[in-house]
């Protein structure tokens, strides 16, 4: 029978942390901008320069230390990471190995049901999303490692630790002259790395860490966490060994993975790739590869210059990091409410159903816009049907994260307010809505400037109703004639003619007012009321 | 000239008063550089327009009112490993033959603030990485006192410059004994501050632990004044308070303030182990170096201060604890020296990595290198802890040794090194025996604290001896009232 | 601790170190090395056991900076002393690894 293989991943991420400034100068981290235009000479690594640490920094990852149960290191340290490459200006980074500023944590992920499938040809088992459940005492190492003990629902990933450093600057490849171009704008912009335990055993879990780590930390506005853009990197750690075996096998760290399909993609193709290394009796090698997203392939990162021995020391030009107990409360006392209890709050104070607690909770900025709206005085459950509604229609048209929305509440609660008072109607509301989300205009001043009032003004309203029985004497007929449906035409005649801004009801009752009114003054003696129901 | 016989105190008190101008000191003192640095070679660098012009500025700020300072208008000399704007900045090193910083070190800063003006840059060993000045990549500096002897190292440009009358004072750096032994060597006043107490940025780095930026001068005077100025906050000063996270924050800079002729009741401990003698095994002190080191002692003594021999712990251990852990250090710190942001390249490398190594090889010097090495295999894989560690153990129990010892006294007194300065081309080719001439400086850097070099007599050659003063931190004024005696005393004794 | 330095640790430290060392350099920082740990050695004759290692003399700690832009455009300075540059960046042979 073909041997049965359990994936077991670990994950490095590295995440840059929202500050205005780099970590040890006062260069801007503002992304973009000319090359080397955010640099001085400390994040250059000139001679004599020397680091400061940006306060901000230290609250940040403390803030997602708490946040993921990590125990905070009272006194920590930086050291120096020695090794060679240019976008490394110092020729070192400055990590912490010895002392991170937060040690044993972890997040809880939702594991979905997913089958146990035993497939392909290799008699692998390919996407095994279920997973051990976590055990209180926290020894659990990703569930015992027997594939029918898997069971369903929460997890827990444990944290190794999280540090603090630096990132490195930019290699751009210069085609024409064959060399390599270096921009330190990125150099020096703090870094967390939050180090997990090899607890995770499908690209399903891995996915559902990275998104938990993603919105907690988006919802402590440390970081924006964008894969695409680079500001959320996860490295993955990745070996394979037998079911039933207690050691890990031999791991390879795959680095690269620009989005949540690369690190899919790249987590079977490495399974496989061990499982056929181990298959055909050769060994699999610790070591760092690098996935290429266009080829779907991992290549081996090795180099003879490469010897892997940073010589780790305590950097003598920062000193110690001391944490009272003031400062952490202080820290401590800022952490916003978390998503799980949001949600359950949200249960017990809005009238609105769950599926919509689960959506607008995904984004601290969406439930923020959703409070206030209703603080402002709108009905929940509008503020609701707008967020789960236009709202994400218009993120998905327009590639936007649910962070980067720019509309106030104020504006939202405008708008609901003007169609509620019936001012617009519900498609005039919707064309604002777009404009406000795309530029953020007060719906009042737009509406008014566009002149899109509902026309309210009863005679108004009387004269174009008046002129479209006069210029549509067929479908008056059809009326008569005892179609009902002729209305709808007369209706839509009407809402064109007022360019939508009149009230479809209060059109309709005028419409059904004037047809049946007896003497109406367009009622000649043209019509024959056949059906008339006032005779 | 009249001028160069002059403390920088002195002259920046005729300036004040009139009597003399800041271009009249620059022109003396760049005649001085003509008519002696061929020989002294105390400088890499010195730009005549520039230093002129600059004096000529400050000048008219004097004139005006608006720098009013006791150092404003005299001309100083700056150690070539302190960063200065525009003016290229060496190191000692081939490797940053052509660097032109775009920014000046906090030291030099201050300083120039206060209305000194820089006369040019002095010569050094490679990154300060000797004793001698003869690692220098420029050439070696030659002792004022007698130029078949080096001047002591590696602020031995500074030392020079000083002794020559080639400036009125100079910045040095100390991270084993770089300030004190050259100007033990050169017959004039030296002093380490406490660790943390100049700032370190725009220093460029050998030992980060261990360095410290501190005045070369002609009198204690002098010294005082200098380091009151680098210690002290500028008035109006608005930039960035702090640049170097291990700069300490100090109210008790009035240094000038200790200048007093008294030592009745002040505590001073001799280490025995500084003053015995020299053996076959090349280790203790040459008997000339140490009498004239008690004969200072004796006139302290005689004017009221109570002196004590006393068993210093842990001497022999400072030396190897040292090079680990300054050897550590440097092979990082000088990691960003790679041929990409500044200085030199190796133009003949087409591939990174072989770029990096001939860049290196060729840009470093013999001694450079083999501390980089040192450096590089104590924080190996493996060795970090039994090397780099166990020095730091060591580092802590020789701070505990001092400690003890600084609840009994408020000095310590002895020599600054073993012997008067060796003679030129004689000190390179054994290391270790190289080493073994800082055994009485370096255990100050390790435990951070403060000490001064001042001119305590002469050998049978009419090479100066340096006595070296040792004050528990922070206690710069104990050292400076004691220095100040001494040299009143001295003064009186007409020798 | 007893370490043997060969040319295997001579040729390991110059790649770390990046240095290329030629054949008569090598023997010299071998026996140069061998000397310095020989006498750096002397350490172990101190008992040094519930000592911490000091890394900082003196306990300064919490030094920080405000999270306040106060560089502004530089890169002209910044490139200055660059050996080679293109584009307003740092230009470097390309590595074959």
């Amino acid at each position: 029978m073909a041997r049965e293989y359990e994936t077991v991943i670990g994950l490095e991420v590295h995440v840059e942390l929202a500050t205005k400034t780099k970590i040890f100068c006062g260069c801007s981290t503002a992304f973009g901008g000319r090359p080397n235009s955010h640099t001085c000479p400390v994040c250059t690594g000139m001679p004599g320069t020397l680091p400061v640490l940006n306060r901000k920094v230290l609250e940040y990852a403390i803030a997602v230390g708490l946040a993921t149960n990590c125990s905070i290191t009272r006194y920590c340290k930086f050291d120096r990471k020695n090794y060679f490459y240019p976008d490394n200006p110092q020729n070192y980074q400055i990590s912490q190995l010895y002392l991170p500023i937060c040690r044993n944590g972890y997040v809880e992920i939702e594991t979905e049901p997913e089958k146990l499938s035993v497939e392909t040809a290799e008699g692998s088992i390919i996407g095994t999303g279920l997973s051990g459940a976590f055990q209180e005492d926290g020894t659990d190492r990703g569930g015992p490692n027997d594939k029918n003990a898997y069971t369903l629902g929460k997890k827990r990933i444990r944290i190794h630790e999280i540090h603090m450093e630096e990132d490195a600057g930019k290699l751009i490849h210069d085609e024409r002259e064959d060399c390599t171009l270096v921009d330190f704008n990125r150099s020096g912009v703090p870094l967390i790395e939050i180090v997990t335990e090899p607890d995770m055993r499908s690209a399903r879990e891995v996915i559902a860490c990275l998104e938990k780590l993603r919105l907690i930390i988006r919802y402590l506005g440390a970081s924006d966490c964008k894969l695409q853009e680079g500001s959320m990197r996860a490295d993955v750690n990745l070996s394979v060994r037998e079911f039933g075996t207690e050691q890990f096998g031999i791991r390879t760290e795959m680095k690269n993975l620009n989005s949540f399909r690369s690190i899919t993609r790249a987590i079977e193709n490495e399974r496989n790739r061990q499982i056929d290394l181990i298959e055909s009796g050769r060994a699999v090698i610790q070591e760092t590869r690098r996935w290429d997203e266009g080829k779907e392939v991992s290549l081996p990162m090795r180099s003879k210059e490469d010897a892997k021995d940073y010589r780790y020391f305590p950097d003598p030009d920062l000193v110690p990091v001391s944490i009272s107990d003031s400062f952490l409360e202080e820290i401590r006392a800022r952490q916003p409410e978390f998503r799980t209890e949001k949600m359950k709050r949200y249960r017990a104070e809005y009238p609105i159903p769950d599926y919509d607690i689960e959506i607008i909770t995904e984004s601290r900025h969406m439930a923020e816009l959703f409070e206030a709206a209703v603080s402002l005085g709108s009905q929940p459950k509008k503020v609701s049907n707008w967020l789960m509604g236009e709202t994400l229609r218009l993120l998905k048209e327009r590639e936007l994260d649910p962070e980067d929305m720019r509309f106030s509440p104020e504006h939202l609660a405008k708008l609901i307010a003007l169609t509620e008072s019936g001012v617009i109607n519900s498609t005039v509301a919707k064309e604002v809505f777009e404009v406000m989300f795309d530029r953020d205009v007060d719906p009042e001043e737009y509406v008014e400037e566009q002149g899109l009032r509902m026309v309210s003004d009863e005679s108004a309203l009387r004269k174009v109703v008046e002129e479209v029985i006069a210029s549509n004497p067929r479908s008056v007929q059809d009326y008569y004639n005892g179609r009902e449906r002729a209305v709808g035409f007369l209706v839509g005649q009407t809402m064109k003619a007022t360019k939508g801004k009149a009230n479809p009801a209060s059109v309709k009752e005028l419409l059904k007012e004037l047809l049946e009114e007896e003497g109406c003054p367009i009622l000649n003696d043209r019509y024959t009321r056949n059906n008339c129901r006032v005779s | 000239m009249e001028l160069l016989s002059l403390s920088a105190v002195e002259l920046g008190r005729l300036i004040r008063e009139g009597r003399a101008t800041a271009v009249e000191a620059m022109e003396a003192v760049l005649d001085k550089i003509e008519e002696t640095d061929e020989t002294y070679h105390c400088y890499v660098t010195v730009d005549k327009e520039h230093a002129l012009k600059k004096a000529a500025r400050v000048q008219e700020q004097i004139e005006a009112g608006e720098l009013s300072g006791p150092l404003a208008g005299v001309p100083m000399a700056v150690k070539d490993n302190l960063c200065t704007e525009g003016v290229r900045t060496t190191c000692g090193s081939r490797i940053l033959e052509n660097f032109v910083p775009t920014y000046s070190a906090d030291a030099v800063r201050k300083l120039e603030d206060a209305g000194a003006v820089m006369v040019g840059k002095t010569n050094m060993d490679e990154f300060a990485m000797g004793s001698t000045t003869e690692t220098s990549a420029y050439g070696s500096t030659r002792n004022p006192r007698n130029p078949e002897y080096v001047p002591g190292g590696s602020s031995g440009g500074s030392a020079a410059a000083v002794a020559a009358g080639e400036c009125f004072f100079a910045l040095g750096s100390d991270t084993g004994g770089s300030i004190r032994q050259p100007a033990s060597h050169c017959g004039v006043v030296g002093m380490k501050p406490t660790y943390g107490t100049v700032s370190r940025y725009g220093l460029v780095a050998y030992g980060s632990s261990l360095d410290q930026v501190g005045p070369l001068c002609r009198t204690v005077e002098d010294c005082a004044v200098i380091l009151e100025t680098l210690a002290s906050d500028v008035p109006g000063n608005t930039e960035p308070v702090c640049r170097d996270s291990t700069l300490i924050v100090r109210k008790d800079t009035d240094f000038t303030a200790a200048l007093k002729k008294d030592v009745k009741g002040m505590h001073i401990g001799i280490p025995i182990e500084y003053i015995s003698l020299r053996d076959k095994n090349n280790s203790g002190t040459d008997r000339e170096v140490r009498n004239a080191v008690l004969k200072a002692a004796e006139l302290l003594k005689a004017n009221g201060a109570v002196m004590e021999e006393f068993h210093l712990d842990l001497v022999d251990y400072a030396i190897p604890a040292y090079y680990t852990i300054a050897a550590a250090e440097a092979s990082s710190n000088l990691e960003r020296f790679d041929g990409i942001k500044y200085g030199y390249r190796d133009r003949d490398a087409r591939e990174l990595h072989q770029m990096y190594r001939q860049t290196r090889s060729r840009g470093f010097g013999a001694e450079v290198k083999r501390r980089i090495m040192l450096g590089s295999f104590v924080l190996s894989s493996g060795y970090y802890e039994a090397y780099y560690l166990k020095a730091l153990r060591v580092k802590a129990m020789i701070k505990q040794a001092f400690d003890r010892a600084f609840t009994k006294y408020d000095c310590i007194l002895g020599p600054v090194a073993p012997t008067t300065a060796p003679k030129l081309g004689k000190s390179l080719t054994d290391p270790i025996k190289m080493y073994l001439r800082d055994i009485y400086t370096i255990s100050v850097n390790l435990a951070g604290l403060p000490a001064m070099s001042i001119p305590c007599g002469t050998d049978g050659k009419g090479l100066p001896v340096g006595l070296q003063l040792i004050g528990d931190c922070f206690q710069e004024k104990k050292l400076l009232q004691i220095a100040y005696t001494y040299e009143r005393l001295r003064e009186g004794t007409g020798k | 601790m007893e370490k043997k330095i060969t040319d295997e640790t001579i040729e390991y430290v110059g790649i770390l170190a990046k240095l290329a060392l030629s054949g008569e350099e090598k023997k010299q920082a071998e026996r140069d090395m061998s000397r310095m740990l020989a006498y750096i050695d002397k350490l172990n004759e101190l008992d040094t056991a519930g000592v911490e290692p000091m890394s900082h003399v003196f306990p300064v700690q919490n030094v920080f900076r405000e999270d306040v832009v106060t560089n502004g455009e530089q890169t002209e300075k910044i490139l200055r002393n660059a050996p080679a540059r293109k584009d307003d960046m740092f230009a470097v042979p390309k590595t074959f690894d």
